[in-house]
């Protein structure tokens, strides 16, 4: 995934830029602004370039530089449920909402968050899975969900690969120069993902960039979904019309008189 | 091979679809039914939500029973005025298990519902099946005849109104229980997922006396009309149906369904019917096991909507 010319416009970019403070500056580029996922979309890996711009002025960092990289993909309502026994049977008998969630999270770093800066800098800047409130609406009772719920939402979401928490994600090529890789499961929803970099030096944040990405549908995986919702009579009719083909179609291949 | 699944969301692999609609299919053909009760719980099974299991069942029901419908027609093995008194209450019945599949699903409690109808259903109509099959084997093989229906006998129901005189079946029956069977096999079928060949064929022999030459090809048009009429309905009302998994369960169930059919015409009916009873009673026990043993993962997640 590393493509030459991504890496040679982040090397072009910092040798052009006129860079009039004496702190530092972070450009970062990503291999690709749009996933497109069609029929075949069994994921896919992205890679963020990022250099990070010093002059003649810039105070020497004794401890070097840090890397934190925090990908948000779009909010969404999510309900986690638990079940229990009732009547015998297991079925899920409670449950609790969470709004306004990050459907995917993905917080990369050079090594892990605790060393790089301390735990309360770290949830001012909402960085990592500790850090993040997940904000929750009223539940079946009015009360704010058990922790249990919310630790099972943090871990259902891993399991599928949709939060992650990766301290050898960054890897710096050079002292200035680094790529981290973001993985895309094949089950991240379609949208707008925020990607946010953030610089530490000797614990404290000094610089950051962001940019997006946007995750589409395309293809016969786009046309089903909209027409699926856009147009459901047509959409029917056309599904049954594919049916009946089918069926008729059979009937004349295996014709046996 | 992975594929994406465009309204199910989750990625599958088209060969293990492909491979159970030929299953399904071979066992459809064989037995004579559409398969969606072995279709619907293997699709909940490899992780396909129960909601678009059932919407794209129908549609691919509709494409088999389409095919099993054009052969009866060919050799006039179907009673169209029985079907249609039928369907009037056959149509009545898909838009009713429609409409409450909706109201069920605002509610939350589909899935717990689909479950719950799949357990009692197919424990009780396999375990009827194995019953019935395990004594009339063990009859013949005592050297008896089985004991012959007698045809004059009458039930409550024949002192019903409306009577109507189906000529192709030779039966004389009120129209009531007629509709009736057609409007729960029709409500049944659009809530689970099926088409419904299995509940309805000893029903139209053991309460209408509809003779065998006329039955399965009469059945298989409600099945094709109640489905279809479900597919485009699902459709409208849901947005569940996935037209992807439905084209590739097809393919594999018309397919496999003619090889089924030949297969079967080598079994003896009520060794057929022993087969189907135990595997009714298979797939009715696995759903009744996700009811009874505690779940590893007690904990599910779902997305609702986008909150912005």
């Amino acid at each position: 995934m590393i493509r030459p010319h991504t890496l040679l416009a982040v090397i072009a970019a910092l040798a052009g830029g006129a860079i009039p403070a004496s702190a530092e500056r972070l450009i970062s580029s990503l291999s690709t602004h749009q996933v497109l996922v069609g029929s075949n979309f069994a994921g896919t890996e992205l890679v963020l370039f990022g250099s990070i711009e010093r002059d003649a002025a810039t105070v020497p960092r004794r401890g070097g530089y840090d890397i934190v990289v925090s990908v948000t993909g779009p909010h969404e309502t999510m309900v986690v449920r638990r079940k229990n026994r009732v009547f015998g049977i297991w079925t899920n008998a409670q449950s609790y909402t969470f709004d306004r969630t990050p459907s995917y999270l993905a917080v990369l770093s050079n090594k892990p968050l605790d060393a790089i800066a301390p735990a309360a800098t770290l949830r001012r800047l909402e960085i990592g899975f500790d850090s993040i409130a997940l904000a929750q609406s009223a539940s079946a009772l009015g009360l704010s969900p058990p922790n249990e719920f919310r630790e099972a939402l943090l871990r259902l979401r891993k399991e599928r690969g949709l939060y992650r928490e990766d301290p050898a994600a960054v890897t710096f090529l050079t002292p200035t120069l680094f790529r981290a890789s973001i993985v895309i499961p094949p089950e991240s929803q379609i949208g707008n993902y925020e990607v946010d970099v953030k610089l530490f030096a000797d614990g404290v944040s000094i610089a950051r960039t962001s940019s997006a990405l946007e995750i589409v549908k395309v293809g016969l995986e786009q046309f089903i979904v909209s027409a699926a919702r856009d147009h459901s009579f047509l959409y029917g009719i056309a599904t049954l019309m594919m049916a009946l083909m089918t069926g008729w179609f059979a009937s004349i291949v295996f014709r046996r008189d | 091979m992975q594929i994406y699944l465009p309204i199910a969301d989750i990625p599958v692999n088209v060969l293990v679809v492909l491979a159970m609609g030929l299953t399904v299919g071979f066992i459809s053909g064989m037995f004579g039914v559409g398969g969606g009760f072995l279709m619907t719980p293997l699709l909940i099974f490899i992780g396909v939500p129960p909601a678009v299991a059932v919407a794209s069942v129908t549609s691919h029901i509709a494409a088999s029973s389409f095919s099993g419908a054009i052969s009866y027609w060919r050799r006039r093995a179907l009673d169209s005025l029985l079907a249609a008194v039928l369907l009037s209450g056959g149509l009545v019945g898909t838009l009713a298990g429609v409409w409450l599949f909706t109201k069920l699903r605002s509610l939350d409690m589909l899935d717990l519902m689909i479950g719950l109808s799949y357990v009692s259903l197919l424990s009780i109509v396999g375990g009827l099946m194995v019953f019935e099959s395990v004594r009339a084997i063990v009859r013949s093989l005592h050297g008896q005849p089985a004991v012959p229906r007698r045809p004059g006998s009458h039930s409550w129901f024949h002192g019903l109104p409306l009577k109507m005189r189906f000529k192709v079946s030779r039966i004389y029956v009120s129209a009531i229980p007629v509709a009736l069977i057609g409007f729960v096999i029709g409500f049944i079928g659009a809530i689970m997922g099926i088409g419904g060949g299995f509940l309805l064929v000893p029903m139209l022999i053991y309460f209408l006396r509809v003779p065998t030459s006329t039955v399965i090809g009469t059945s298989t048009v409600l099945t094709l009309v109640t489905m279809a009429a479900a597919t485009v309905l699902h459709a409208m009302t849901n947005h569940l149906v996935d037209a992807l998994l439905a084209l590739i369960l097809m393919i594999g169930g018309v397919t496999g369904a003619q090889f089924g059919a030949r297969a079967g015409q080598r079994m003896s009916a009520e060794r057929l019917r022993l087969l189907l009873g135990m595997m009714v009673l298979t797939v009715g026990f696995r759903f009744a096991l996700d009811f009874l043993i505690e779940p590893q993962e007690l904990f599910s997640l779902r997305i609702v909507g986008a909150g912005g």
